[in-house]
């Protein structure tokens, strides 16, 4: 095996397979960075939706939450699947990449709402109640007395949602996108020895990960209070605290 | 657009698909239970063990938790036959997701020891409890109540992740979806209701472990 | 119940905990809709359904809560100056310099970029007390506002409020701190079950009851 791996190396570390694995580590980041800001997006919107109280918006609450659920429990992998195939059957002329990002759209936009969600509750009643009885609209309120406080919350989670969406991209590679999980796939088909490209391949997404999540346990040791904890255990969001220093005491 | 769906060939295949999410949980039941062994081990060494074994505790759940698990199957099904270990499908992603959700485990399972305080402990010696009795009413129920919710979420997420078995060729839930559409071709109406029975199958596990978390060890865990 | 409310008067509600005075404070303040019966403001009926009369209604009114509900993100100015300058509209300047001058009053002048963590119990409980009054509403509630500090902050609170009814502004009090309450009220308000039992002057209610309810239950709070 060793013998394979030094006989290939040369032939295997060139200039142009480096540029090409850089590219697809690029289109990786590329599809996370894009599917964690517009599930930002959409998710505060979603969560924002969820939080009003009046009975007029109460089909509007509902099927957004249908949709978080939804989303929320079916993989990822069937996800692409019939996005794709739903996508195709009208229309041929959307690139693979356009479909792999509608559908890490679709699904970090579930994810995130619920951990937005989580921070946003995290925030006492009582101050919302203060912030009407000061006449603050919901937008206001949402904008100048939730949000503020809920950041804290909502930032470590955050954090460790996007490095799972880094791990989980490399689903999109089964549809023949030309991400970095893909090169692995080509390279070991062009009869590179699989132990030194998957390697590669591993290496490469721990580069993009490692410092992510490093940053977020950062952020979550500099940031948690303890309702912070509460609050986003108890809602499904991903595999679990990814923190590296202990969690201390409790309450 | 002109597709009209057809779900009758995909319903008369419902026992087949059925079968296929006994094995999907079946994955996920495994990787879960043995990747709690890698766990509790890595947790206890990781607080007890001297400095070569939590450096190594530590590569392992960073390396593991950083990195695709996909790739990782890719990497035991692809390139363990160089060196002579032949593994089946199957086997490969049990024990990719089982060496994954070890690491995961790994840090539940601490933050759960670590969170029991010491003054419930020194309650519980004025109380005059003995050690074994220490541990069954004070230590144990407070671990469980502190990674009960965590431990849930992780299963489920082994549930969707274990789809990925498919790409292997494992004729778990998504790969029975696969092997039927590409006989009846009816791709979407298939992969349609495997989502169904992919949301009934994590609903009736977040369910059954709410309950069971009531139950055991007053968690309240909510399952929206 | 019937209760009118003059300018310039300070009027204590008082009662055996759940007699429904702070929910009245809160159905005041439109922050609960009345289940039965009606508000009305200047002879006329507030409609809870409508979002511009709750406003309208909120804008001559101002809320001391008992957890005194600071706003956490902001300093104590801004806590002050914040719904004056975005919902009431007003210029900045003019705003600040009320700030200034309300802390001054409340003893908290130089106070004034701290953030609500880092301050006593009793302090936030002023800032609140700063932030109702920056409102300029016609009638202040306080709902409780000492029941949860310590007992030696309870005393600069109530010598604030002490000095607002001696300016003659409009109060409504909910309070347990009978001594106070008989010191600044103008009249007295004996509720139970949602009930009104019986109104009178401090002297009349502390004094000579009418009412066997309201002897009973100032007895009780008198041989404390």
């Amino acid at each position: 095996m060793w013998d394979r791996i030094v006989q290939e190396a040369p032939d295997f570390f060139t200039y142009y397979n480096a540029i090409f694995v850089l590219q697809a580590m690029g289109r990786t980041l590329g599809l996370t960075v894009i599917g964690c800001v517009t599930g930002f997006i959409f998710g505060f919107a979603i969560a924002a939706i969820r939080s009003t109280r009046a009975r007029a918006l109460l089909p509007l609450r509902l099927l957004v939450t249908l949709y978080v659920e939804i989303f929320r429990r079916i993989p990822f992998l069937v996800i692409l699947f019939i996005v794709m195939f739903g996508i195709q059957a009208v229309s041929r002329g959307i690139s693979l990449f356009a479909i792999a990002l509608i559908s890490i759209c679709m699904v970090s936009t579930a994810f995130m709402s619920e951990i937005i969600r989580a921070g946003m509750e995290s925030v006492p009643k009582m101050q919302r109640e203060a912030a009407e009885a000061m006449n603050f609209g919901f937008m206001r309120t949402l904008l100048l007395i939730i949000l503020p406080q809920a950041w804290k919350v909502i930032l470590p989670p955050g954090f460790a949602f996007m490095v799972m969406f880094i791990k989980d991209t490399a689903l999109v590679s089964q549809m023949g996108v030309v991400e970095l999980a893909f090169t692995g796939k080509m390279f070991v088909g062009r009869g590179f020895s699989p132990f030194l490209v998957y390697g590669t391949v591993l290496a490469g997404y721990f580069v993009m990960s490692y410092p992510l999540s490093r940053l977020g346990a950062y952020l979550e040791n500099r940031l948690a209070t303890s309702r912070s904890r509460e609050s986003i255990q108890r809602v499904w969001t991903g595999p679990g605290p990814v923190q590296s220093e202990p969690v201390g005491e409790q309450g | 657009m002109n597709y009209t769906f057809q779900f009758g060939v995909v319903f008369a295949q419902l026992p087949y698909l059925l079968g296929g999410a006994l094995l999907t949980l079946e994955v996920a039941f495994l990787s879960f239970w043995l990747g709690a062994v890698i766990g509790l081990f890595g947790a206890l060494g990781k607080m007890y063990g001297g400095r070569a074994i939590r450096w190594l505790i530590n590569a392992y759940v960073v390396f593991f938790t950083n990195t695709p698990a996909l790739v990782q199957i890719f990497f035991l099904f692809y390139a363990l036959p160089d060196v002579g270990v032949l593994l089946t499908p199957m086997t490969a992603v049990v024990i990719g997701m089982t060496l994954n959700s070890g690491a995961y485990l790994t840090d539940i399972l601490r933050a759960g020891i670590l969170s029991v305080r010491r003054e419930e402990i020194e309650t519980a010696q004025v109380l005059g409890m003995s050690g074994p009795q220490m541990v069954r009413f004070v230590i144990l129920p407070h671990i469980a109540k502190t990674i009960y919710a965590p431990l849930s979420n992780f299963f489920i997420w082994l549930v969707l992740g274990s789809s990925m078995a498919a790409i292997f060729g494992v004729e778990e839930l998504t790969g029975r979806a696969i092997n039927i559409s590409t006989q009846n071709l009816r791709t979407i109406e298939t992969f349609a209701v495997i989502a169904v029975i992919y949301i009934a199958l994590t609903f009736i596990a977040s369910i059954a472990l709410a309950l069971v978390g009531r139950w055991a060890f007053r968690v309240r865990a909510r399952i929206f | 119940m019937n209760l009118s409310v003059n300018k310039g008067e300070v009027i204590s509600l008082i009662g055996p905990s759940g007699s429904g005075k702070s929910t009245f404070l809160r159905v005041l303040m439109g922050l609960l809709p009345p289940t039965a019966g009606e508000v009305r403001i200047d002879g006329g009926r507030i409609d809870y359904r409508s979002r511009a009369q709750l406003r309208a209604m909120r804008d001559r009114m101002a809320i001391v809560f008992q957890q005194y509900n600071l706003f956490q993100n902001m300093d104590v100015l801004r806590n002050v100056t914040i719904a004056p300058i975005k919902i009431k509209k007003r210029p900045r300047a003019d705003v600040e310099r009320e700030a200034t001058a309300l802390l001054l009053k409340v003893g908290l002048a130089e106070k004034h970029h701290a953030y609500p963590d880092e301050l006593s119990g009793g302090q936030q409980q002023r800032v609140a007390i700063a932030r109702a009054l920056a409102l300029k509403p016609e009638i202040l509630l306080l709902d409780e506002v000492t029941a949860a500090l310590d007992p030696e902050l309870v005393t600069e609170v109530l010598d604030t409020i002490r000095s607002l009814a001696s300016e003659g502004i409009t109060m409504l009090i909910v309070s347990h701190e009978m001594a106070f309450v008989r010191e600044v009220s103008t009249r007295v308000v004996m509720m139970d079950k949602g009930q009104i039992v019986e109104i009178g002057s401090p002297v009349e209610i502390f004094g000579s009851p009418k009412e066997a309810r309201t002897r009973e239950f100032v007895g009780k709070i008198l041989r404390h």
